[in-house]
């Protein structure tokens, strides 16, 4: 026992302040690509080595749409070291979760020159993705409103529909002292019948479709879901094939997109307050509905 | 460099009056030999008591080129480095190969998985179900060439799975999942009870089967080593690792000193966060929690070292055939190694705390006994063999990487029960700690990646790693335009799943998540 105290003294606080306080990313760490697309004079490259095509060309008479998907990447890189221009290049960008998943997607449309490169930007739709809403404020609003509206406190169900246990990792270490979600009033529970979250990985298994659906049925009203990395959101490096349906929206709805492979444990936080946010604009619309 | 290895497979061969097949061009790293269906059974058993351990048994689709299946047959031997594939040719119109599941239980979830996926009738198999595919599952076999990936099938019907039924007065089943109350990944396990002593126990997985062998048929292989790393999250880069040698040995390529003294640090790093967590998590089971958060805590520094070196915290995109994606700095390695002797302070603290709870050791000390005859019977491998008297390590056995350049203990047990599990754990983090700073101190400058020719169709080659779990097998074969036309993985918890139904027998039903925890396998790895 004495041992355990001392420890305890020695260690002292060892919990982030993420999100009131920035967080500490590696110089290393991968995390978004950008791409310059006035700039960008040549997308196959990129989308040649891109694993799990989050990156996709498609050519339309005399033009060029290149489609960017971070629901699909992985954030391995390899974009930006086929690319070598200078126009994709890796950011230490995690806080990437979206409400609606054509947030997540980009599409630039260019002409062709003679040779097969790039012309000219004709048309260009940019996701919200790289445009986040601040979580610092959001998180303060939305942790009064659940402490009103839930009793002080939020409860997930985690649910692995078929994931390769990456995100699981990450998941779990939000319950460890350095992440710590506790402290936020969020906790995660045994039952879907406690909880407020599904918190779901994927891609959906064949024989997860139904446990996924009779936990989203059992989880009471309102409730939330939220799906988590690549493989939640559409299938990942997996794809969609005889054994799996792709990503947790093809079976039940998906409140909040959170992207990575897996997510780091900040940004399935800032995922989870993003989601809370949308927690309260529904409360206040069954308000008025009653 | 700790053992000595000999071609020991020659004679036993020769002994079986077998000829080394001609096809074989790497027989540094293994051999094939080719035996008739007739002769399978006999020459099984012939190898087995030469001192010979099957280690998988797996099938591929040779219908278009060769009219047949090909039943492969893989042994390893404690004083030879190679692996030996017996080569077994099935016809297509005579799809039933010889079972010796009876004789040698531990291919019997392997011998079942080659009917569902290929529709191979494994002859004279004990208990001759479904595994691979759930009991309400069509009649497919997706692994056959005719298969198309994308096949949709339609909504099942009838009975998930069939249980045997468990009788007797007072006896009931409990059971439990797929969606289990913590945060792991889902199975399905059925506990046939009398009060609180567990009688039986009978598991159904593959609820992550996600088409991941079918899958890999259709990468090229630089896509497929992502795929190879989402086999199992926790165990990214073993898996990625043995991927890339198997890709090597087609090529006949070795990566770079400097990439194998790397790629054993990260290993290492990758055994060493695992571990540690899994430390925590069993003392956790048993309730001691300052324990486990101090372990979460250590777990998080091996990560946060993990991505300063690679940029990735699980080490993935990391490793690639040839080599490694990206050297490192010498500012890296000094920090790498700056953050491991923290973390080595900090690991004798935890123990020390953990050593001295009575109350903990208790709880894990002769609960979930898996005694060594069953360990060796059912080719239990990794930690949970070693803790049962399997004393192999393919770090040791099959030196890859850099392993055979430092010299390391592999710790053993008999006792077999959750305690010695831990106790393997811990005594593991020891000598990874030893070999990380043998490895950091030997880095010298020099080329981190060569390049890999194009492999032309038809290159077969094994990666073997000892992954921190055990032993991760990745057989290819090498298809046109550099796709891959199989691969096979076997993830150690597959060989292992079967350990916990005989470890938790007589156990008490609280006591079956610290015995579960105390193997930590993978479902996806099982799965696939």
């Amino acid at each position: 026992m004495f041992h355990i105290f001392k420890k305890a003294a020695q260690t002292g606080l060892v919990t982030i302040g993420y999100p009131h306080a920035p967080a500490h990313i590696p110089e290393r760490f991968r995390g978004a690509p950008v791409f310059d697309f006035s700039a960008w004079r040549d997308a196959r490259p990129a989308c040649e080595v891109c694993p799990t095509g989050a990156i996709s060309t498609e050519e339309l008479d005399a033009r060029r749409r290149v489609t960017i998907d971070y629901g699909f990447c992985i954030y391995c890189g390899q974009c930006a070291e086929a690319d070598g221009s200078g126009a994709v290049k890796i950011t230490r960008e995690f806080e990437l979760a979206a409400r609606k998943r054509d947030d997540l997607i980009s599409i630039a449309e260019y002409t062709v020159n003679a040779d097969g490169s790039q012309g000219e930007l004709v048309a260009f739709r940019k996701g919200s993705a790289a445009e986040n809403e601040r979580v610092e404020p959001l998180e303060h609003r939305v942790r009064q409103k659940i402490h009103g509206v839930l009793g002080r406190s939020l409860a997930i169900r985690e649910v692995d529909a078929g994931s390769c246990n990456g995100c699981e990792i990450e998941i779990g270490a939000l319950n460890n002292p350095v992440y710590d979600l506790d402290r936020l009033g969020i906790h995660f529970v045994a039952s879907p019948r406690h909880a407020d979250m599904l918190l779901v990985t994927g891609p959906v298994t064949r024989n997860m479709e139904l446990a996924l659906l009779k936990t989203y049925r059992a989880t009471p009203e309102p409730k939330m879901v939220v799906a988590v990395g690549a493989c939640g959101i559409g299938g990942g490096i997996f794809g969609l094939n005889y054994a799996t349906v792709g990503g947790v929206n093809a079976v039940v709805p998906v409140d909040v997109f959170i992207p990575g492979c897996p997510p780091r444990p900040h940004a399935l936080l800032h995922g989870i307050l993003l989601a809370l946010g949308r927690m309260e604009q529904r409360l206040m619309s069954r308000q008025s509905d009653e | 460099m700790s053992q000595q290895f000999n071609r020991i497979f020659d004679e036993i061969l020769v002994r079986c009056g077998m000829n080394v097949a001609a096809s074989c061009e790497n027989d540094a790293a293994e051999i094939y030999a080719d035996a008739d269906a007739a002769d399978l059974r006999p020459t099984v058993t012939l190898l087995v008591e030469s001192g010979c351990r099957l280690a998988s048994v797996f099938a591929e689709d040779r219908i278009a080129a060769d009219a047949c299946f090909l039943v492969y047959h893989v042994f390893d031997h404690p004083q030879d480095r190679r692996f030996f594939l017996l080569r077994t040719s099935i016809p297509a119109g005579a799809p039933v190969f010889p079972s010796v599941a009876a004789e040698i239980p531990a291919v019997n979830w392997q011998e079942r998985e080659i009917h569902d996926w290929f529709g191979l009738v494994a002859e004279g198999h004990p208990n001759p179900r479904r595994v691979a595919l759930h009991d309400n599952w069509p009649e497919i076999h997706p692994l056959r060439k005719d298969f198309p990936i994308d096949t949709v099938l339609p909504p099942f019907v009838g009975e998930q799975h069939i249980y045997r039924p468990t009788v007797g007065e007072g006896v009931i089943h409990i059971p439990v999942g797929p969606v289990h109350a913590g945060i792991i990944e889902p199975g399905h396990f059925n506990f046939a009870v009398a009060g609180e002593p567990i009688l039986y126990l009978q598991l159904r997985m593959f609820y992550t089967h996600k088409g991941i062998e079918k899958r890999f048929e259709q990468l090229s292989v630089n896509r497929a080593v992502y795929l190879a790393e989402s086999i199992s999250g926790d165990s990214s880069f073993s898996h990625g690792t043995a991927f890339c040698q198997a890709i090597e040995r087609a090529a006949g390529v070795d990566a770079p000193h400097r990439a194998r003294r790397m790629r054993t640090v990260l290993l290492e790093l990758e055994r060493l966060y695992n571990h540690v967590g899994d430390i925590g998590a069993i003392v956790n089971d048993v309730g001691f929690g300052a324990g486990n958060a101090h372990a979460s805590r250590l777990r998080e520094l091996i990560l946060s070292i993990n991505e300063e070196l690679t940029g990735s915290r699980l080490l993935r995109g990391v490793v690639c055939p040839g080599g490694l994606r990206h050297d490192w700095e010498p500012q890296q390695v000094t920090s790498c190694g700056a953050a491991l002797r923290r973390f080595e302070s900090e690991f004798r603290d935890l123990m020390q705390i953990v050593d001295g709870s009575d109350t903990t050791r208790d709880r894990l000390e002769h609960t979930g006994i898996l005694h060594p005859d069953k360990a060796r019977d059912l080719g239990i491998v990794g930690v949970g063999g070693r803790a049962s008297g399997v004393d192999r390590d393919l770090r040791r056995d099959h030196p890859y990487a850099a392993y055979d350049e430092v010299s390391f203990h592999v710790p053993a047990y008999q006792e077999g029960d959750v305690l010695r599990r831990m106790n393997v754990r811990v005594d593991e983090i020891w000598q990874s700690l030893k070999i990380v700073d043998a490895m950091l101190t030997a880095l010298t400058p020099g080329p981190w990646r060569i390049a890999i020719p194009p492999l032309p169709p038809d290159c077969v080659a094994l990666g073997a790693v000892e992954g921190w779990r055990g032993e991760i097998l990745h057989w290819i074969r090498t298809g046109p335009e550099g796709r891959l036309e199989r691969c096979k993985i076997k993830d150690p918890s597959l060989n292992n799943w079967p350990a916990i139904v005989e470890a938790v027998q007589g156990n008490i039903v609280p006591d079956f998540p610290v015995i579960n925890k105390s193997f930590n396998l993978s479902y996806s790895g099982t799965d696939r």
